[in-house]
């Protein structure tokens, strides 16, 4: 069974076609590999039986030659995206029991694709936090290193757990402020978030609509471009989602980047850097100009701004996003006499710390008297940052970056929320920008932790993302497995 | 007080003098839309609970709104209709607070940046005086679900049916200045609401409502702290809320008190208003753009075109209708209050005599029309019917008295008046030998009246006259048994 | 904006709560105070950037909104409406009595 375990995404479906065996093995084995990790916490929801309708589905397809894209190819869905008929929650207590009756775009367009798939996975609840550890149902580990448990990341901790613990072959994830490039980051796989616009954001669990953006959870860069090519696409139900035909990303896998230019935004190192992360960024550095690239410093001068714009425009959009959660038409009530009662219980006891933190200063933002100082405020400065990426990429293709200031942490070491904000503190710009980021596995840290380069393009340049971070990719020659996947 | 002094209207005779009131309107329309303004769900009245709801309108998780084009145009054409400069860029924004029936948490409204901007509009007062009233804006927003209060003692009841079907709130300027302005006011909108299309105008079925902001001050003073009085659904309400609600003021002022701003119900049952307990509680409402759409904008190219889809406004329609059919402005101002009124008339009068079409449209149809409750799209008497009455009169086939008759008969068996009068032999009788033969007879009975009237007694020529009119029942042509009784009796 | 100005008190968060409609143990209320004094004064970092002639970027968006056309293709499904409602009774949903 375990060698099933060993083929990615793309070298499985190719496998698939060539009919090495059948997407009802391949799931099964994924079945395995989910039980064997399953202390790892990633999985809320396993759908077994779901799965194997699917897979069988897949396998008929593969007999008749009506084979789709990702035809039976096993992947977990972060359960920020409603699923029609399997319960999604967000990873809050306030909606354990929902049951969507529809199924997100994005979902649905990787099942129209021939996807199969395996399950739920744990996120941060609601995605807000940085290392899963404001799941309802509790922690996700990080399968990198066996004795201590490291946090995974998030908000797409599960996703990037299972994706690291080969309990999926591949996984969805949403990213507001990094949570798909910082836990990939921090479990040694490739995470892409596309430019906001590109996925639907139709079925999507709402935490921040201006930033919320879906994307692939990979271990490989040509993974990351089979998943977006379906994932991705214009759909009308959704007023901010793209009219723009997305090239088949799959040809811009081998492209180089002979000639292009690549800006290091001298903003982005800073103290509180680890050393190894220098180090790694500095090689990768190396490895894009060995490969051809020009590599150029620019300055991206409101870079220290991010956070704080982030941390006022995300809660507001956050606090009238959830205003929906009220004990009304879904989700846990908790009962009292009053209407007013029954909100304030429901909502004070259904959400947890963080998020009612965050809604707290999302309220407070917004609020008579303040708005101008912080909301207004926040969304000026947001045009200066968007205008720094605007001009730099007037000059450069493409921004390297470090994905985080350190590798992965112990889970519940971080208690205070400013600490822990700190940590997106190179994936939120882009964030902000809407434009497209990628972040991938170059190396490891003294403890054995992976560390994670990011790349940033421009809006709606996704192949020349994909080729350059091919090139990365290729040179860093990242082939280490986590002690804790599934053998 | 002073029963001497002639107050005008909207004038209160206090205690410490005379005080004027200060009105502005805010009234909300519903457009009349097939789909919400934010999802595909059905806007139409009276539908079982919660089945002309979306997933977008349950607000689930995930869901989104995309707008409705034909909701954007009708606002633009409101704004036109109203004089108002139509801004090519607005914006949505969420109005957040929590209700039962408010399944988002906010309200998508427009706070900072409505479609229409600032307009004006005239209205026409009892007295044939005309007056301008200024319009602040006209923004676009979603209408809030139905919470049933009556159905179980400790539980409220929540339809969603109603939730997210569009409406157009209409802000006038403070410029109101009687109940009797303010009913004026209601009554244009709704007429040019009509006119455009955009609205039925139905305040029974809750299609038209009007938020009423009321203070009172002396003349020359600066403006009072206002109540507002919500949710209005009919005229007669709106003016009797004004009224109370503005003596209400008086005498608190006058007794030295102060009024709190706050939001008020207007009781039917008892003509006053009331603090409404629920808006107690202060509000906060974080207005912010909605993330989830963009601006909406357009050229001037889109306004254009809009505009040339608009039809003949009441204004415009009122003076044409007195230049072309030489009737009163005040009867005219009368027959452009509802689009049906003008194009039943212009139906009646095509090629008639205007002025005594008009005289019957609003006495006997719309008074007959009143008296049976019908509306006048249900009416028996079509508008050619009445044209045909028209022309039986002025050429003389039936007199005036005769045509009331056949009326009443055109009411109950609508059929044509030219069919009632063949049936009944109503035609009028203007042939002079016939006229002689009846003079004849009513002089041959009255003989001693007769040489009365010749002795000097004048006034006896009504009596003949009656005489003849009564035993031809009716149809002697009266100006010819004028003319002959006058020969005959020299 | 000021950070002074901007320091919240118990009294203040609690009026944030109730607009937020979250029920605060008053146990957490303090830490609570602290960990929003923390943020407010991390974000009042923004007061250094001259905003004067910057316009507010609400979306990255660079389209215009979309418009659909009036029809109805939507509604009619109230069992799914109501399928994951805590309380419903005749096609409605059910709250505690709400007094106007």
């Amino acid at each position: 069974m375990s060698d099933l375990l060993k083929f990615d995404l793309l070298s499985a479906s190719i496998a698939l076609k060539n009919k090495e065996f059948s997407s009802l093995e391949l799931t099964n084995a994924y079945f395995e590999a989910i039980e064997q990790t399953s202390a790892l916490g990633a999985y809320l929801e396993i759908v077994k039986d779901h799965s194997i309708n699917m897979a069988k589905a897949s396998d008929k397809n593969f007999k008749n030659g009506t084979a789709r894209p990702l035809e039976g190819l096993p992947i977990g869905v972060k359960d920020m995206f409603c699923t029609k008929d399997i319960k999604t929650t967000a990873s809050s207590k306030i909606l354990e029991n929902f049951c969507p009756t529809y199924e997100s775009t994005v979902t649905q367009n990787l099942w129209d694709d021939g996807a199969v798939m395996l399950g739920k996975l744990s996120c941060d609840e609601f995605a807000m936090g940085s290392s899963n550890e404001t799941a309802a149902r509790g922690n996700v580990i990080n399968p990198w290193l066996k004795n201590i448990k490291m946090s995974p990341g998030g908000s797409s901790g599960g996703s990037a757990s299972a994706v690291a613990a080969r309990s999926a072959l591949a996984a969805t994830g949403t990213d507001t402020g990094g949570s798909i490039r910082q836990p990939a980051a921090f479990c040694g796989i490739t995470g892409l978030k596309p430019t906001y616009g590109r996925c639907s954001r139709w079925g999507i669990v709402a935490f921040s609509s201006s930033l919320d953006q879906a994307g692939p959870l990979t271990r490989t860069v040509s993974d990351a471009a089979l998943m977006l090519n379906s994932m991705a696409g214009h759909d009308k139900k959704d007023s901010t989602s793209a009219n723009l035909e997305m090239p088949d990303l799959m040809n811009y896998l081998d492209k180089g980047i002979k000639g292009k230019k690549i800006g290091i935004p001298k903003e982005y190192t800073q103290d509180g850097i680890s050393d190894d992360i220098v180090t790694f960024y500095e090689k990768s550095i190396n490895w894009l100009k060995e490969s051809g690239a020009e590599i150029l410093p620019v300055s991206l001068p409101h870079t220290k701004y991010a956070l704080p714009v982030y941390y006022i425009i995300a809660p507001a959009e956050a606090s009238s996003n959830l205003a929906r959660y009220d004990g009304v038409r879904y989700g846990k009530r908790n009962e009292a006499a009053s209407l007013d009662e029954m909100y304030e219980v429901t909502r004070g006891n259904g959400f947890g710390e963080e998020v009612k933190r965050r809604i707290m200063i999302g309220t407070y933002v917004l609020s008579s008297g303040y708005y101008d100082a912080y909301y207004l405020k926040a969304q000026k400065v947001r045009r200066l940052i968007k205008e720094d990426f605007d001009n730099v990429f007037e000059e450069v293709d493409y921004i390297l970056t470090p994905s985080t200031p350190t590798t992965s942490f112990e889970l519940g070491k971080k208690q205070d929320p400013l600490s822990m904000y700190l940590n997106d503190i190179f994936t939120v710009p882009a964030s902000l920008a809407g434009m497209p980021g990628i972040s991938l596995p170059v190396g490891l840290d003294k403890l054995g932790l992976p560390i994670g380069i990011q790349l940033i393009a421009n809006s709606f340049d996704e192949p020349g993302l994909i080729s350059t971070a091919r090139v990365l990719e290729r040179s860093a020659e990242f082939n280490f497995i986590a002690d804790g996947a599934a053998k | 007080m002073n029963e001497s002094i002639n107050l005008k209207p909207g004038q209160i005779n206090g205690e410490t003098g005379i005080w004027e009131m200060v009105i502005g309107l805010e009234i909300h329309a519903q457009i009349s839309s097939k789909s919400k303004l934010f999802s595909g769900a059905s806007a139409s009245f009276g539908a079982e609970a919660n089945s002309n709801v979306s997933l977008v309108d349950a607000a689930m998780p995930g869901m989104l709104p995309v707008i409705n084009e034909f909701c954007v145009e009708q606002a633009v054409k409101t704004g036109l209709a109203l004089n108002a400069k139509i801004n090519n860029v607005s914006i949505f924004d969420r109005k957040n607070y929590f209700y039962a029936d408010l399944p988002q948490g906010y309200q998508i409204s427009q706070f900072t940046k409505p479609i229409v901007g600032e307009g004006e509009i005239i209205i026409d007062l009892d007295d044939g005086l005309q007056t301008t009233i200024g319009i602040e804006r006209l923004h676009l927003e979603q209408d809030a679900g139905k919470s049933l209060h009556d159905q179980h003692p400790s539980k409220s009841y929540i339809d969603l049916n109603r939730t997210g079907v569009a409406l157009m709130e209409i802000v006038s300027k403070p410029d109101i200045r009687s109940p009797q302005e303010a009913g004026a006011y209601v009554k244009k909108i709704r007429s040019i609401l009509r006119y455009v299309g955009a609205c039925d105008g139905n305040m029974e079925e809750g299609s038209l409502r009007a938020d009423c902001n009321v203070s009172v001050r002396k003349s020359g003073e600066e403006f009072g702290t206002r109540c507002e009085i919500k949710n209005l659904n009919s005229v007669r309400f709106i003016i009797q809320a004004i009224q109370s609600e503005a003596e209400r003021q008086v005498e608190i002022l006058e007794e030295g008190g102060k009024i709190n701003q706050e939001t008020r119900l207007f009781d039917t049952s008892t003509g006053e208003t009331r603090s409404m307990r629920s808006k107690e509680d202060a509000h906060d409402y974080r207005y912010f753009p909605d993330p989830d759409l963009l601006p909406l904008e357009f050229s001037d190219s889109w306004v254009q075109k809009i505009r040339e889809t608009l039809p003949e406004l009441p204004d415009l329609l009122k003076k044409r209708l007195v230049t072309d059919f030489g009737i009163t402005p005040y009867d005219a101002s009368i027959l452009v209050e509802e689009k049906d009124y003008v194009d039943f008339y212009q139906k009646a009068a095509n090629g008639k005599d205007g002025k005594l079409t008009a005289n019957w449209m609003i006495t006997e149809l719309f008074g007959a029309l009143k008296k049976e409750n019908i509306s006048l799209s249900d009416s028996p008497v079509s508008p050619e019917n009445l044209g045909q009455l028209i022309a039986l009169i002025s050429d003389g086939t039936i007199s005036g008295k005769i045509a009331k008759d056949v009326f009443a008969e055109m009411m109950i068996s609508k059929k044509s008046p030219s069919d009632i009068v063949k049936e009944k032999g109503l035609e009028q009788v203007s042939d002079d030998t016939e006229i002689l033969k009846l003079i004849d007879k009513v002089i041959s009975e009255n003989e001693d009246k007769v040489k009365d009237y010749l002795g000097g007694k004048d006034r006896l020529f009504g009596f003949f006259v009656g005489q003849v009119m009564k035993i031809s029942q009716g149809k002697a042509n009266p100006s010819i048994v004028n003319k002959l009784l006058k020969e005959k009796l020299k | 904006m000021s950070k002074k100005e901007s320091i919240v008190d118990i009294p203040t968060v609690n009026k944030i709560a109730r607009l937020s409609r979250l029920n605060i143990p008053e146990a957490s209320k303090q830490n609570l105070t602290n960990d929003l004094n923390n943020i407010l004064g991390f974000v009042a970092q923004l007061d250094e950037v001259n905003t004067s002639d910057v316009k507010p970027l609400a979306s990255v968006t660079g389209h215009k909104l979309p418009l659909r056309s009036d029809k109805v293709t939507d509604g009619n499904i109230e069992d799914l409406v109501l399928k994951n409602a805590p309380e419903s009774s005749g096609g409605f949903f059910v709250v505690p009595k709400v007094i106007e």
